[in-house]
């Protein structure tokens, strides 16, 4: 018994020293040196507007590093399909529960899965409707499939440029004007290997928005 | 193709230093650190009244068990009462008992299965003194048990050390500094980290969308390092607050491979310790960077390993046919749950390196993978040795060496030897009952979900995917794993209960009967090396090793996956 009581004991004095250093030390000194050092990135990459930087959450319109939902309006470029709907939402959403808070996730729908046909088909027959031009096989796979995330900001140089003539024809900006916009947005390698080239969404749609007088 | 090939050659130049780094911590050489971490170390050592005596491998294992039961008594209660607790901005409830018990049990053991969604299910004290703590103290006690085994096998002192003071050095030493310099990096990234509330903005078009925010870098970083895996957000590490660019994308996977590949190198250096105190006590001899036994087993784990990933990168490269017939292109592979800037290359390697060396975060939804990819993860996890997290692979890949020496020498009617130690029966027993308890819980209880009302309502996805997710479930929650084919609605009293025994049973009989095997070769005499001694350092003893392990495999798990992810992809190819 004397035994057992000095196995608790000491048990007892490592869980309240790994609390201590582990479980508070250790995050209240890197949220230091994280706000002190990158403030902009510790506090959510914020953007406003104008695509500058900033940590008040009033000013901004969104984060450069999460994507945002544009399914709506067919005059801005369209991201990936989204488990969560980008957590974007409006105050009627919140108001009738549709809306229940911040999440994120796939489809989790199996290869095999109808379902994961089923919403593949609508959406490919939609999108050829909207871009007669694009013919049937040629669309890219990153833009009809669910991210992982539900929050992927961004979409391949193919996606991006498949969706430039109809674009062009709902804002009346010229192709040349919209292939500017996403070559300003679109990320190379990290040192010319790794990663995927990759178009940021919601900055091109700043852009658009601002070529438009929208902000 | 290159980035996956040079992503591996960081790896393999990082993990030398720290195996170097790890050997000397755990045989208490001198460090460049040393004059820092002393002083820190032996200040903890006198206020917390610290007994550093060695121990046998009875006292270690029961220390062990009794810091674990008090860790989990005091994050019982911190989930329990979250909501009545400071540091909770977005106002979170308290959890619900059956998901705690699931929740601190899949935290203390390693495991990280999440049936919560870290956004709404806990508050920022409890991802603190929680999560991030478990993080901590369930990875250095795992290397504690590995490193007090490793003593056992190399035979050169008495006891199996310190428990309390390898959790101490661990933390002090590898853990901390690592995830502060390591976690800067991830913040200049992008990751958030700070305590204020969730962010609401409004957009352009006027709608509003919130990001959930928080203390993620510290919990992340952590998280890659002591092979947790379990993310601040639902989503893991696909999410780009938790992994925003390549650049953290590769920190995170160098983090979860630098320690269980480094476990390796340690367990080689210690093994050739002895060997070199015999035979040339005077001559000064070079360090080995992989000393002769760890070299045959890293190379084994590697073999294995490279095999999955080139399994997984060829079956999500080619796609899913049926989107493809329904008009969309699949050059760049099947995209469906992963994110644009990983890719297909980065999230199949991805994939099997946190089964792998079973961490179980992931950068892509598995469940969501093409068969015979979600097949990788799930043999990786099933295997649960190839490199595996917090130095229990290298245990349990060891057990398989002595199955191994033990086959051999059956077939040549010789005594086994392993490490020159004679291996007997109880050895060979205690061996068994680690490789039998793993299929035994995953295979268990698969059949005993899928022949329950319960257990069938778990399941989302239909046909063979089905019988996939239940595999996978278990077999995540049983090697320790903790990541998931997610659609599984897990948040019932049954998955909640089942994979929480699954995952404190497979980590606590095998780490007790692994203590146990150490602590018997330790007492037994050294047989010196014969002419008809089987040499356990050479190419044919690694091959050997892989073929074990196969067919260890293929005869215990063949049938579950005939009827799961290869019935999956025969009828999506060919019908």
């Amino acid at each position: 018994m004397k035994s057992f009581l000095k196995y608790v004991k000491s048990a007892v004095i490592l869980t309240v020293l790994m609390l201590i250093v582990c479980g508070l030390a250790y995050p209240a000194a890197l949220t230091g040196l994280g706000q002190a050092i990158f403030p902009h990135q510790a506090n959510g990459s914020l953007v406003t507007a104008e695509g500058e930087k900033t940590t008040d959450s009033d000013k901004a319109v969104g984060s450069a590093i999460v994507g945002q939902d544009f399914s709506d309006d067919a005059r801005y470029f369209q991201g990936r399909v989204s488990g969560v709907n980008y957590n974007v939402y409006t105050e009627g959403d919140k108001a009738d529960g549709s809306y229940t808070g911040p999440g994120s996730g796939g489809s989790n729908l199996a290869p095999s899965n109808e379902e994961l046909k089923k919403r593949v088909d609508d959406a490919v027959e939609q999108f050829l409707e909207k871009h007669p031009d694009v013919k049937e096989g040629e669309i890219p796979a990153d833009l009809l499939t669910a991210s992982g995330s539900g929050m992927d900001p961004d979409i391949t140089p193919q996606s991006a440029k498949i969706q430039i003539p109809a674009i062009s024809e709902a804002t009346g900006l010229s192709e040349r004007e919209l292939e500017d916009i996403v070559n300003r947005n679109t990320a190379g390698k990290t040192l010319g290997i790794f990663g995927h080239e990759r178009v940021n969404v919601l900055k091109c749609n700043l852009e658009v928005a601002k070529a438009l007088g929208e902000i | 193709m290159l980035q996956i090939a040079l992503t591996l050659a960081i790896f393999v130049l990082a993990v030398i230093p720290m195996g170097k780094y790890m050997y000397h911590i755990t045989t208490n050489k001198r460090t460049f650190a040393d004059p820092l971490f002393d002083r820190v170390d032996n200040g903890i050592y006198k206020v917390c009244r610290i007994d550093r005596k060695g121990m046998s491998w009875k006292t270690y294992a029961l220390s062990l068990l009794m810091t674990n039961a008090v860790m989990v008594l005091a994050g019982y209660l911190v989930l329990r009462l979250q909501h009545a607790l400071f540091l909770n901005p977005n106002g979170i409830e308290g959890m619900e008992p059956t998901l705690s018990f699931n929740t601190i049990i899949s935290f203390m053991t390693n495991t990280n299965l999440q049936h919560y969604s870290g956004e709404s299910g806990l508050s920022y004290l409890s991802q603190m003194l929680v999560i991030i703590f478990m993080m901590f103290t369930s990875a250095a006690s795992g290397y504690a048990a590995c490193m007090a085994f490793c003593r056992g096998l190399a035979g050169k002192r008495k006891d199996l050390g310190n428990f309390y003071e390898d959790m101490v050095r661990i933390t002090t030493r590898i853990l901390i500094p690592w995830s502060m310099v390591f976690g800067l990096i991830l913040i200049w990234q992008g990751c958030p980290e700070t305590f204020g509330a969730n962010i609401t903005v409004e957009t352009i078009q006027g709608k509003l969308q919130d990001f959930a925010a928080g203390p993620v870098a510290a919990l992340e970083i952590i998280k890659h390092l002591g092979t947790n895996g379990g993310g601040f957000l639902g989503a893991n590490s696909t999410t780009p607050f938790e992994n925003p660019t390549i650049i953290t994308n590769i920190v995170e996977l160098i983090s979860m491979m630098i320690l269980p590949g480094a476990c390796v190198l340690t367990f080689g250096k210690m093994c050739m310790d002895r060997k070199k105190e015999k035979t040339a006590a005077a001559v000064k001899i070079k360090e080995p960077v992989f000393g002769k036994q760890g070299r045959t087993i890293f190379a084994a784990m590697s073999i294995i390993f490279l095999v999955g990933l080139a399994v997984c990168f060829v079956s999500e490269k080619a796609g899913n046919p049926v989107l493809e017939t329904a008009g969309v292109g699949q050059e760049m592979g099947s995209m469906e749950g992963k994110e644009v800037r990983f890719g297909v290359d980065q999230s199949a390697l991805f994939t099997t390196v946190t089964t792998s060396f079973t961490t179980g975060t992931v950068n892509n939804m598995h469940d969501t993978l093409t068969p015979l990819g979600g097949m990788v993860p799930l043999l990786h996890m099933m295997l649960n040795c190839v490199f595996g997290g917090k130095g229990v692979g290298l245990m349990n890949m060891l057990m398989y060496a002595i199955l191994t020496v033990f086959i051999c020498g059956l077939m040549v009617g010789r005594t086994p030897e392993y490490l020159g130690k004679k291996i007997e029966g109880r050895e060979m027993k205690l061996v068994a009952l680690v490789l039998i308890i793993h299929p035994l819980l995953i295979l268990g209880f698969s059949a005993l979900a899928v022949s329950t009302q319960a257990g069938l309502e778990g399941i989302t996805n239909p046909g063979f995917h089905g019988l996939s997710q239940v595999l996978y479930e278990y077999s995540s929650a049983s090697a320790n794993n903790g990541s998931g084919f997610e659609g599984l609605s897990d948040n019932t009293y049954f998955w909640n209960i089942t994979s929480g025994l699954a995952m404190f049973f497979g980590r606590y009989i095998a780490i007790i009967a692994q203590l146990a095997i150490a602590g018997s070769l330790l007492a037994k005499r050294q047989v010196k090396a014969s002419i008809g001694t089987m040499r356990t350092d050479n190419v044919i003893f690694a091959i050997l090793l892989v073929f074990i392990v196969y067919i260890f495999a293929a005869l215990t798990f063949f049938p579950a996956l005939a009827l799961g992810p290869i019935a999956e992809h025969l009828t999506l190819w060919f019908s």
